[in-house]
């Protein structure tokens, strides 16, 4: 383990962007962090985490995927991939890097997304422990430790030090580059760090909400619970739920018309929009129970089935902050799961 | 980076041929621009045709993989993509990626059996595929029945071959079925559910559906009333598409991805999905 004393972050942030971008949670004026590109005075957020997560390194929003040139009858397809550079995301919650793990094998499973894959190969993630775990927090239902994130280094800070453990070998040369400006040292504050975090984990609201009625094999069990019709009876099929999640991936690809040529881009969609599935003839998901419901099955009982009974949520509490009508997975999944989630 | 395929990134093909079938299909033939295939199928995958600005979308492959020259592709017009299909001319270019999906099991389960296909309208198109594919490998298969039923005369597709080249094959039965009588028809006169529990085949084949989503369920129900077992019966579905490979999410029912568990599903499987379809 590695460590140096806070008044030398701002050195090796400038260390590490020498031949890297570097983007960390940085306070915006509104009180709220969001991952920012770091320049000379950049300060890390001491914020539980950003508004949304950080899926957009990999996974962006809008991504140009080709362009098309159309002359009369004729068409030519342009790559317009380009090599891309590598880059450090500074500070990234257990949750989120675990939710890195949940998109790769979307992403990554044959055949491999070749945009997504480029982004993943030159990204390095140095995730941070959580000090200040809140009442949204519910990553420990999902075996997610808040105290000992994933990533290529992990990073623990106290009030005067931050302390670095390399968990990859993209790991291990970050962490030679900065060994300037470290020191080797044992982890015994690390260790005391880690205690007081699981005693703070131990308090949370949500710390007894489990997962053992959802999974895979439990289409038929929950599909057509009446309480689907209840949980959904107020959604606004706004998104909002899909947009703030780190692991909601589905995706639509549109074609814009520049006048001169065509952009065939992609960008997130979500599950819970009506046209989502609408199509020529017809919608197989009429109304927004069918479309919530989806979102939920999804996330609890299909992926898993399909993915080792690994779950598409990582607790980070992004949609219990966000949905404007306070509905989330959490009351889902007390309500659907009966006294079993309670 | 440019030298790595990306499935989302399609080819060029070029439209070499437009057949009006019915008022509302047409059969558009579709090679690269070097005039060859764009790539090899089995019976019952898909390709993604787009048109740049206007959009993409998922389409069975009708010709059979024993085409070696070109694919073609039975379009019903219903939709943007598909109204700009039908006002396009022989040379257009389009782009095309694919095949997507899981085939009929042309050379495994079906090997050997009697086969027997049932198609409702456009749902023709993705059957053709699979029935020239065992014309072609003739001696593979048992006998071939073949019901096809549409709204009327002038709405049945590929009638010209079904006449000249499948009702003249040895060992196939050819079985036309239109929705009311019409004028210039001395054929049967009726819905396909019912034609099919009439003509009252022998059990011990395999069946294959495909048509719009009622008649699929009642053609189902009828099998099995005249003693048909859903693990002999197989159908094609048809979803909203983007990706073709199981990431966009869009036709994602159950744990399964439409686009790369299917479309090809046997009729016992598609019980165990949730009826989202």
């Amino acid at each position: 383990m590695r460590k140096c004393s806070l008044d030398k972050l701002n050195l090796i942030f400038a260390e590490i962007a020498k031949d890297a971008a570097l983007y960390l949670p940085a306070d915006q004026t509104d009180g709220s962090a969001a991952y920012k590109k770091w320049e000379e005075g950049t300060a890390l957020s001491d914020a539980l985490n950003t508004v949304r997560s950080p899926k957009d390194f990999f996974f962006p929003q809008t991504e140009d995927l080709m362009k098309f040139k159309t002359q009369g009858k004729n068409i030519d397809i342009i790559d317009i991939r380009t090599a891309l550079e590598d880059f450090v995301i500074f500070g990234v919650r257990a949750c989120d890097v675990k939710s890195f793990d949940i998109l790769d094998r979307v992403f990554l499973t044959e055949p491999v997304d070749s945009f997504y894959a480029s982004r993943r190969s030159h990204g390095i993630i140095v995730s941070m422990a959580c000090t200040r775990p809140s009442e949204t927090c519910f990553c420990k239902t999902f075996s997610i430790d808040p105290a000992n994130p994933a990533g290529d280094v992990s990073a623990w800070k106290s009030e005067t030090e931050i302390f670095f453990e390399a968990n990859t070998q993209k790991g291990e040369d970050f962490l030679n580059k900065i060994s300037s400006l470290t020191e080797e040292c044992d982890d015994t504050l690390v260790a005391t760090q880690k205690e007081a975090i699981n005693k703070i984990m131990d308090k949370l609201p949500l710390k007894n909400l489990d997962t053992s009625a959802f999974g895979g094999g439990k289409t038929n069990e929950l599909f057509d619970s009446p309480a689907w019709a209840e949980l959904s009876q107020s959604c606004l099929g706004c998104g909002t739920c899909t947009f703030v999640c780190p692991t909601c991936q589905c995706y639509d690809i549109k074609d814009f018309n520049t006048g001169n040529e065509v952009i065939r881009f992609r960008c997130w969609d979500s599950c819970m929009y009506s046209d989502f599935t609408k199509m020529a003839h017809g919608n197989n998901r009429l109304t927004q129970k069918e479309r919530f419901r989806q979102r939920f099955m999804h996330k609890l009982v299909y992926y898993p089935e399909n993915n080792d009974g690994l779950f598409s949520c990582v607790g980070c509490g992004r949609c219990l902050a966000k949905c404007p009508i306070s509905m989330n997975i959490v009351k889902v999944m007390k309500k659907i799961g009966g006294n079993k989630s309670e | 980076m440019n030298n790595v395929n990306d499935t989302l990134i399609p080819k060029v093909g070029v439209i070499t041929d437009v057949r009006i079938d019915t008022p509302d299909i047409k059969t558009f033939r579709v090679v690269t621009p070097d005039g060859k295939k764009a790539f090899d199928h089995m019976p019952g995958q898909c390709a993604m045709l787009s048109i740049p600005g206007v959009g993409e979308a998922m389409f069975s492959i009708t010709s059979s993989p024993t085409n070696e020259e070109y694919m073609e592709f039975s379009i019903k017009k219903c939709g943007c993509v598909t109204d700009w299909l039908h006002n396009a001319e022989v040379g257009q270019q389009i782009t095309i990626r694919g095949p997507y999906g899981k085939p009929f099991p042309v050379d495994d389960v079906f090997a050997g059996k009697d086969l027997l296909f049932i198609a409702g309208g456009v749902g023709l198109a993705p059957l053709r595929s699979v029935i020239n594919y065992c014309r072609h490998y003739r001696d593979r298969y048992g006998k071939i029945d073949i019901v096809y039923g549409s709204r009327s005369k002038d709405d049945l597709l590929d009638y010209q071959e079904i006449i000249n080249e499948w009702s003249t094959d040895s060992g196939v039965n050819v079985h036309l079925t239109i929705d009311n009588p019409q004028e210039g028809w001395d054929g049967h006169v009726g819905f396909v559910p019912t034609y099919v529990k009439e003509l009252g085949f022998d059990t011990n084949k395999v069946a294959v559906l495909c048509g719009p989503p009622i008649m699929i369920k009642f053609t189902l129900d009828g099998l099995c009333e005249i003693g048909f077992d859903k693990t002999n019966v197989y159908t094609t579905l048809e979803l909203r598409m983007k990706c073709g490979v199981g990431k966009c999410g869009r036709c994602n029912v159950g744990a399964k991805y439409v686009c790369k568990d299917g479309p090809v599903f046997r009729c016992d499987e598609l019980e165990e999905l949730p009826d989202e379809y």
